[in-house]
């Protein structure tokens, strides 16, 4: 237990959707079957599409929404025993759109202070560590009492950061943190991301669709598609050596200013993400991988190890040149 | 296309100040009665000069017990702001604590808060307010309960449906994982972003407590006589119209730019608040 | 065939505030030559958008054109009527935008919204015009047509609608591509489907594409030439291979630089990213002199207080920098 931050363990989010009058209930299976392990100070990137699961599995981590199958155990001890306040001091989360996530009527002052109080945490106490904060994520005392709107994105988005870090959290979930601001800002964050994790010692879920981000930022990665994850393994291991199709479907699909020829045929997915409550048969990504046979339509592969470290959910993860 | 420039706005616009100015002559009115009356609204009768003309002494003439009419619109406007006032805040308590509960919280409740909403909007408010004074019988506390307790289904609405759109941004989530509590959430977080459109209500529905005031008194149902409301005293006028036309003619302006104003004022309100009806406004 | 397809000569738009009027735009001149794929890159707020828009004549108060010239296959467009517009938009040039749920009419089939635009444009009947429709969507790769043509916007997928968008954009043969932002909504590998239609149906048709984007690598991937703008002005134009290995303005080097590159890690190692400090300027602040002086490494006394000029680089590249010519 004591080198896993977070362990989920066959973890399944399932709804029910439609109406019971209206063609019937189904169920959208938006998170089946992950199991994932964090450790202290690593940064596990999570990538995949819209639609993949990885919204919901976050919401699941942070305790917002109930897994229907599988445990969620964080920091040794399931999560659903612990209360609100208790989680929060564990495991926080950065937002992708900087405009939504600040409270328009808060000060920067309050956004930050107000969850310290609500630890008990005495006033002396909570100044200090608002403007140790402010200070951390590269903003001046006077913004203290500054309301959102008089920020710019990127600036927002260091306020998003000290709010998620204010509690002094060992687990972060990013989602999609960079992909709403400025090109140009995007490296400041990244760049303050990285110090904040050495400095503060946290681990990180990085979630993202850019993969340069997430190669960039990621010691461990996890590729989803449709729920599940597909592909697992270090870094060097996912982007050098990827074993499954759809990790070398994104890989390919990363525009390459060098190479005006366009994407290699060969790694290319075709067609559209199917809906979760359509799940095709067998491979769930058969019907847009170039490698589909037979088996791939009857037989859903399982997450198997390709290497020690690294795992793949796919059937010819050991032919794929 | 996104600018990263603002436009200077124009701040509200003619209705706002007009609806502003006409609510606030009635809130000095009220503040001010004892110094701007001429007489005791109540105790000031004297039947030598009863039913006298609009003149010099009596600027709205007098009527059939010879009060002062002037006089008595004047202390009337502190019975029909107090009635305005304090059922929209027992309307407004009601609404948003139910639309902020049932948005928020969903499930079985909002299902019930839903169908409640929709039956107190199915019966005429009026006629719900009738029932409830029919029990508590007339005067000012039995009205101020009816008219508090029957129009709080458009707040209900605009509350909860705020929280389901609002409840999906990045602030509120964060706010959970932050580890607030629900009502924490509803309170800080929710509500002071919702707090313009439910001013808007508030104000527009003053205007028409104030004339369900004015109807129930009519009916002989709200403020007895001798007390002076200006609905009561139109019910009074009712036999002398066309002989004493100023009996009626008097009250009546009073109720007409007193809810003008605040219908205005509400109008104006939504201008600035709603940032919606504002860029339908650009 | 020497003449250019586009040509915009010294594009000034202004944003008529409140008293004040801003240049949104200026000095913005650029060549499309026929069949040739262009970019225009540059951050929210830099005036790509409101450019194509000018191009396509669909600027809107308080935005205007107010001086320079935009001349398509010869002839002056920037003073046309609404009519001629409307007659140019559809014919001559195309568009697709970012978000295609929006720019569909949600309450008509999309196979109708095709149709519509050879019985607007070349005066063909509803039923030959539905059958052109059919026969554009499978040019689109929209799978089995003949349905999808009965399907209204919002029963098709992200990717499919702009699949729809482009057999709308490309219906009549334009000369003229214009897309912004077209794959900025989709995911990665869809993104990379849409990439590839664009540039199979026009390399087969001879269309010109006018890419708006914030994508550096997006746009250097898919356009043979590409302009990058900052706060208004163009401020580097080279071709597409030239601009990531040898940027020339502070500024695309500092975009080119800030993003992580895949693989870059896999060959150096974890470096950390070089930052642009500062933010991008709003229209009603912009600096003097050269716009990008506060945020520059090189910036000197002549940035702060001269608006540089435009320094030819080798291969037909323009640089707007005082450091270089």
């Amino acid at each position: 237990m004591a080198d896993t931050l977070l362990t989920l363990d066959d973890v399944a989010v399932h709804f029910t959707v439609g109406s019971s009058l209206r063609g019937g209930l189904k169920t959208l299976r938006a998170v089946d079957g992950v199991t994932l392990e964090v450790r202290p100070g690593e940064c596990l990137g999570l990538v995949g599409e819209s639609g993949c699961g990885k919204s919901t599995l976050a919401l699941t981590i942070m305790g917002l929404v109930a897994p229907s199958h599988g445990r969620v155990v964080l920091d040794g001890d399931d999560l659903g025993k612990r209360s609100r306040l208790e989680t929060a001091r564990l495991v926080q989360m950065v937002f992708q759109d900087p405009y939504a996530s600040l409270n328009p009527r808060q000060t920067v002052r309050r956004t930050l202070a107000d969850p310290l109080r609500l630890q008990g945490v005495d006033k002396a106490e909570v100044d200090e560590r608002v403007m140790d904060m402010l200070a951390k994520v590269g903003l001046r005392r006077e913004h203290a009492d500054r309301y959102p709107h008089e920020f710019s994105g990127g600036q927002r988005q260091r306020i998003g950061i000290a709010r998620a870090l204010i509690l002094r959290p060992k687990l972060v979930i990013c989602d999609e943190p960079v992909s709403a601001l400025d090109v140009s800002i995007r490296a400041q964050i990244i760049n303050l991301l990285l110090e904040l994790k050495d400095e503060m010692g946290l681990s990180y879920i990085m979630i993202s669709h850019d993969l340069g981000v997430v190669e960039h930022m990621s010691d461990r990665v996890a590729v989803m598609y449709l729920g599940r994850i597909v592909e697992q393994g270090g870094w060097q291991e996912i982007f050098e050596n990827p074993r499954h199709p759809y990790t070398r479907a994104l890989i390919a699909a990363i525009p390459d200013p060098f190479n005006r020829v366009g994407i290699t045929a060969k790694a290319k997915a075709k067609g559209e993400i199917p809906s979760a409550l359509n799940m095709p048969s067998g491979c769930p990504f058969h019907p847009r991988c170039p490698l589909k046979a037979d088996r791939c339509v009857a037989e859903r592969p399982m997450l198997e190890a390709v290497s020690p470290a690294h795992y793949a959910a796919c059937h010819f993860r050991d032919r794929i040149d | 296309m996104k600018l990263p420039l603002k436009l200077p706005r124009l701040k509200g616009g003619t209705s706002l100040w007009v609806g502003g100015a006409l609510v606030g002559l009635a809130i000095t009115v009220a503040i001010a009665a004892p110094l701007i009356a001429h007489t005791d609204p109540v105790l000031d009768a004297n039947l030598m000069n009863a039913e006298i003309p609009p003149d010099a002494e009596y600027w709205f003439g007098t009527d059939a017990q010879g009060r002062d009419i002037y006089s008595r619109i004047v202390y009337g406007s502190r019975i029909s702001l107090t009635v305005g006032v304090v059922s929209q805040i027992l309307n407004s308590l009601i609404g948003v604590t139910l639309g902020l509960t049932a948005g928020y919280w969903g499930g079985w409740w909002d299902d019930v808060v839903s169908g409640l909403t929709n039956l107190m909007l199915a019966i005429p408010s009026l006629v719900f307010a009738l029932a409830i004074m029919a029990i508590l019988g007339p005067g000012l506390v039995s009205l101020l309960v009816a008219l508090g307790l029957t129009a709080w289904s458009y707040s209900c609405r605009v509350a909860r449906a705020q929280v389901l759109s609002l409840k999906s941004q990045g602030y509120i989530q964060a706010a959970r994982i932050l580890g607030y509590g629900d009502l924490r959430i509803m309170f800080t977080q929710v509500l002071p972003n919702v707090l313009g459109p439910l001013i808007v209500i508030a104000t527009l529905g003053m205007g028409s407590a104030i004339l369900s005031e004015a109807a129930l008194s009519f009916l002989g149902l709200g403020i007895r006589p001798p007390f002076p409301s200006w609905g009561s005293m139109l019910s009074e006028a009712r036999d002398q119209i066309t002989t004493a036309p100023w009996l009626s003619v008097f009250p009546g302006l009073a109720i007409f730019l007193t809810v003008l104003g605040l219908n205005l004022l509400g109008d104006g309100l939504r201008d600035i608040l709603d940032p919606q009806s504002k860029t339908r406004r650009s | 065939m020497t003449q250019p397809l586009l040509k915009v000569e010294d594009l000034r738009i202004a944003l008529a505030g409140d008293g004040v009027t801003h240049n949104a735009v200026e000095n913005v001149s650029f060549e499309i030559g026929r069949g040739e794929a262009f970019g225009l890159v540059g951050e929210s707020g830099c005036g790509k958008s409101i450019s194509a828009l000018a191009v396509m004549g669909l600027l809107k108060r308080p935005l205007s054109v107010a001086s320079g010239r935009i001349v398509l296959d010869g002839r002056e467009i920037q003073d046309a009527s609404p009519a001629e517009w409307r007659n140019l938009r559809g014919s001559k040039i195309g568009m697709i935008f970012q978000e295609p749920m929006t720019a569909l009419n949600p309450l008509s089939p999309v196979g109708r919204q095709i149709a519509e635009m050879f019985v607007l444009h070349e005066g063909a009947g509803w039923t030959e015009a539905m059958d052109r429709a059919e026969e554009a969507l499978r040019q689109v790769h929209v799978p089995s047509p003949e349905r999808r043509i009965k399907d209204f916007p919002h029963q098709l997928s992200g990717g499919m609608r702009q699949r729809v968008m482009i057999a709308i954009a490309l219906a009549c043969g334009p000369d003229l591509l214009i897309a912004d932002e077209p794959t900025t909504a989709l995911d990665v590998t869809v993104q990379a489907e849409i990439i590839d239609l664009m540039r199979e149906l026009c390399a087969a048709k001879g269309t010109a594409i006018l890419m708006i984007s914030h994508d550096l690598g997006l746009v250097a991937n898919m356009c043979r030439r590409v302009a990058v703008m900052y706060a208004g002005r163009i401020v580097e134009s080279r071709p597409a291979d030239a601009i990531f290995a040898t940027p020339s303005h502070p500024y695309t080097q500092g975009l080119v630089d800030s993003l992580p590159r895949l693989g870059e890690r896999s060959r150096r190692g974890r470096q950390k990213l070089r930052e642009i400090t500062g933010v991008v300027p709003a229209i009603s602040s912009y600096p003097s002199g050269c716009r990008f002086n506060p945020r520059c490494p090189a910036a000197t006394e002549v940035c702060r207080e001269v608006a540089p000029g435009i320094s030819p680089l080798p291969d037909d590249g323009l640089v707007r920098c005082h450091h270089h010519g």
